[in-house]
């Protein structure tokens, strides 16, 4: 075991068409670090959690993934990736179970199943504690079960690493508890996350750093912020709705 | 049993069965990935290969097998870098095969709209055992790829961006379905015909899931159908004067409508059960409400 980093971003630049979405960021990720991607809607996190898994390409700066620039990086085993969750299904009906096995080709590529691989896909299901739903089709999922799919796909070929766009993003109370339980117990067990989110939420007790991201550029990377959840963000466009005692103006007539 | 006796009959029912696995088996990626009007496009831009196939007087079924693959992978290229304005150049090869066609077999000396029609719509008594060897081959092909590779085309079709995150050569895939898919338009050609190859490669995977809740079981239950359909039609044409392409395929149609109606009561009785199953139902209180005129000054 060496002491590299699991991540290492710097000075990473990148633009969608011409417009640039990040302008120089710099992230790091330690073994066993829980860090978390804050920022507003466009702050460029997404962006920086793809390029991180190659999905965007960069314009300038470094990645490095387990201490291999992520260019020459073949391991995606040790990486979990959960992406933000769709909507739009596929077009063919598919079990909870088809869907998690995708998650173990990151292990063997090609090939047939073996027994190890099946049991991984159970423990997986298990975890997200959809055990007793492993036959039943995904589209007959709510958006939170669904999103404990995703998860337990990732979490198929056992990895060191998650990484996680938006996994709180319209998930059900309940859901987002067996989620942060999920992923105590990953933490517990050693693997490193970077996850993006809107607001820290049920996961904030999870959390060792923030790093906060505006227009592209890192303006907080520390303790993740004290304050209440997302109202602590810089540029955190916080609407109140009416103050006591102000006439609620509803229609035509006010 | 009398319609197994003619030669002609025996290739028709082979090339017809060959046909009813192969569609369906390709067809289920398309659909998967929303694709399903994809084979459409193939059957189309394939007529510029079989108007080549006369002009330059070799076989029509491998100069369209080469000419469809070209226009698939050209049609994957377009889907996979071509971001904006992908319909518009899909539309402009889906024409232009077409309209290739129609000029190439015109200019050709043996050639006439007749032969194209064959081909268009399917002409299953007239299929050579030369064309059965090359239909054999290409279903070979298809079925080694479509079950071979199943569990690696279900990946990249159920989510792209996490395939290419396991490691999958997903660009190596997208373009192995492409040309799968064009082999399975030529292999369809001679059964059903051109514009009639991607109801089979759609219709059998849509009835399918009217009943099914896993890929595997709409898979087998597609394939199933593909064959029932093909073997169906193909023994009707040989007893009553229709035209077995089309036959097939509203035979695939009736199977559609058949299982939908059939899906209908199964759904119900799925959701009564799982209702059954929710042991706790709303027994939460709702605070008491307020008037809401109170806050509402006007």
């Amino acid at each position: 075991m060496n002491d590299d980093p699991v991540i290492s971003v710097r000075g990473a630049t990148a633009a969608l068409g011409a417009r640039p979405v990040l302008r120089g960021v710099d992230l790091t990720v330690g073994r066993g670090e829980v860090v978390a991607l804050l920022g507003a809607n466009g702050s460029g996190k997404s962006t920086a959690v793809r390029a991180v898994i190659g999905q965007v390409p960069l314009t300038g700066g470094t990645i490095e993934l387990f201490g291999t620039p992520r260019k020459r990086f073949r391991d995606w085993a040790r990486v979990g990736y959960v992406p933000q969750r769709t909507t739009a299904a596929a077009g063919v009906p598919a079990t909870i179970r088809e869907v998690v096995s995708s998650g173990r080709l990151a292990r063997r590529r090609f090939g047939w199943t073996t027994r190890a691989d099946r049991a991984a896909v159970e423990r997986a299901i298990a975890l997200v504690g959809l055990a007793d739903r492993a036959k039943d089709s995904v589209s007959a999922l709510s958006g939170g079960q669904h999103q404990r799919v995703l998860i337990a796909r990732a979490l198929a070929s056992e990895p060191e690493l998650l990484i996680m766009d938006e996994p709180m993003a319209g998930v059900d109370l309940a859901s987002q508890e067996i989620l942060a339980a999920t992923l105590r117990e990953q933490v517990a067990g050693g693997t490193s996350v970077l996850l993006v989110l809107h607001e820290l939420g049920p996961l904030e007790p999870l959390i060792d750093r923030a790093v906060v991201l505006r227009d592209g550029c890192v303006v907080h990377d520390g303790p993740p912020p004290e304050a209440l959840g997302q109202h602590a963000l810089p540029g955190h466009d916080h609407v109140h709705p009416h103050a006591a005692g102000e006439p609620l103006r509803t229609g035509l007539l006010s | 049993m009398d319609f197994l006796e003619p030669a002609f009959m025996q290739r028709a029912l082979l090339a017809a069965v060959l046909v009813g696995i192969t569609a369906p088996a390709v067809g289920i990626y398309l659909v998967q990935r929303r694709q399903a009007l994809m084979g459409d496009g193939i059957g189309h831009v394939a007529m510029t290969g079989v108007g080549l196939g006369f002009l330059l007087n070799s076989s029509p079924v491998w100069m369209a097998t080469l000419v469809a693959i070209a226009g698939s992978v050209a049609m994957e290229l377009i889907r996979a870098y071509g971001k904006t304005r992908g319909d518009l150049a899909l539309a402009l090869l889906f024409y232009g095969g077409m309209a290739g066609g129609v000029l190439l077999i015109n200019l050709s000396p043996t050639g006439s709209n007749a032969n194209l029609s064959s081909y268009l719509f399917g002409s299953l008594s007239t299929v050579s055992s030369e064309d059965i060897t090359a239909i054999a081959v290409l279903a070979a092909f298809v079925i080694l790829v479509t079950v071979g590779l199943r569990r690696q085309l279900f990946a990249v079709s159920q989510d792209e961006e996490f395939a290419r995150v396991t490691g999958l050569p997903v660009r190596l895939l997208n373009l192995l379905i492409a040309v799968t898919a064009a082999v399975t338009v030529t292999v369809a050609m001679r059964v059903v015909g051109l514009l009639l190859v991607s109801a089979l490669m759609v219709v059998p995977v849509a009835a399918a899931q009217q009943l099914t809740k896993s890929f595997r079981a709409t898979f087998v239950l597609a394939v199933a159908t593909g064959i029932t359909v093909t073997l169906a039609g193909t023994v009707t044409s040989y007893y009553q004067d229709v035209p077995p392409g089309a036959t097939i395929v509203l035979y695939a149609i009736g199977v559609f409508v058949l299982l939908a109606l059939l899906a209908a009561p199964l759904a119900r009785r799925r959701a009564k059960a799982a209702e059954a199953a929710a042991v706790d139902g709303c027994d939460s209180t709702v605070p008491a409400g307020r008037k809401p005129a109170d806050d509402v000054r006007v």
